[in-house]
């Protein structure tokens, strides 16, 4: 039997969205048979990456959907984008307690921590992609 | 934009505030005012955090919770986090923002002991010398 195609979209504009973003990756994170924990993990990695785009870009994007590796391994990926102003020094913002907006600095870091997969693409004035990923064990 | 209020409890000389819905970021600011008033008003000398219901505490919810830890304390208010779920604690830890100084209790029930014996042990009338 063929999965259903799992993909799921949300706008991200307000804060509100932040919780319907997580609420919706924690679900399918259920579905796909991550366990407990794997779930707090994806959802706070997206709750840490929604609420950027909300403090420093004017709107964006969160995809979450199923993935399937090349030696057949299952997981989830999470691309969280936006038309905000993008990133000048990636290396700078992934260092620990770095911060423009008197936050702990531990978004970016801590979600890279969390999850099994990070990446960033960015350019100045464009905007910015955070793509992750955890695979089931 | 409307905002959901958390309900301050109070019991003997102890504040209970649980949250049981997702909070989002306006909410969660209202809420740590909301208390940090009641403490003033009342002035209670301890304050039960219960995130039972919390399935997510992200970096800026843990900051807004160490600040509540931090605003109390400067006002005589010893605070006690009750039902922290496992997961929530291995995601903060892993996030590199656990609750530093922040005393944690099982549950309500060990929470109030908890907070029994600390205030106890700074005297009746409250003075920490
Ligand atoms: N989507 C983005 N667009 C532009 N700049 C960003 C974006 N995400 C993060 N940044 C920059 O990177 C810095 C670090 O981000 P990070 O999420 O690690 O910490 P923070 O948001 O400042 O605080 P915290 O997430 O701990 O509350 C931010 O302060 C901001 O300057
Ligand atoms: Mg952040």
């Amino acid at each position: 039997m063929a999965p259903p195609a799992k993909e799921r979209r949300i706008p991200v504009k307000t804060e509100l969205d932040i919780v319907t973003a997580r609420v919706e990756g924690r679900n399918l994170a259920r579905e796909l048979g991550f366990g407990t924990i794997d779930q707090a993990r994806i959802a706070t990695a997206i709750s840490e990456l929604t609420r950027n785009v909300v403090l420093y870009a004017p709107e964006g994007e969160v995809r979450v959907r199923a993935i399937v590796s090349d030696d057949g391994r299952r997981g989830i990926e999470v691309v969280c984008e936006d038309n905000g102003p993008g990133i000048a020094d990636v290396d700078l913002v992934m260092q620990d307690g770095y911060s423009t907006s008197s936050g702990l600095g531990m978004g970016l870091p801590g979600t890279k921590r969390l999850m099994d997969e990070f990446k960033i693409e960015t350019e100045l004035g464009v905007g910015t992609r955070v793509t992750v990923r955890k695979w089931l064990r | 934009m409307e905002v959901t209020r958390i309900p301050i409890l109070q019991i003997e000389n102890y504040l209970v505030a649980s949250i049981q819905t997702a909070l989002h970021d306006r909410a969660a600011t209202q809420f740590r005012d909301d208390l940090l008033e009641r403490i003033y008003e009342t002035k209670a000398q301890g304050l039960i955090l219960d995130l039972t219901a919390v399935d997510v505490v992200d970096s800026f919810l843990a900051r807004l919770t160490g600040d509540i830890a931090e605003m109390a304390g400067l006002m005589g208010t010893t605070v006690v986090i009750t039902g922290l779920q496992p997961e929530v604690a291995i995601t903060l830890v892993e996030l590199g923002v656990e609750l530093k100084g922040v005393t944690t209790a099982l549950n309500l029930e060990k929470g109030i002991a908890a907070l029994r014996k600390m205030v106890g042990k700074e005297g009746a009338n409250g003075t920490t010398g």
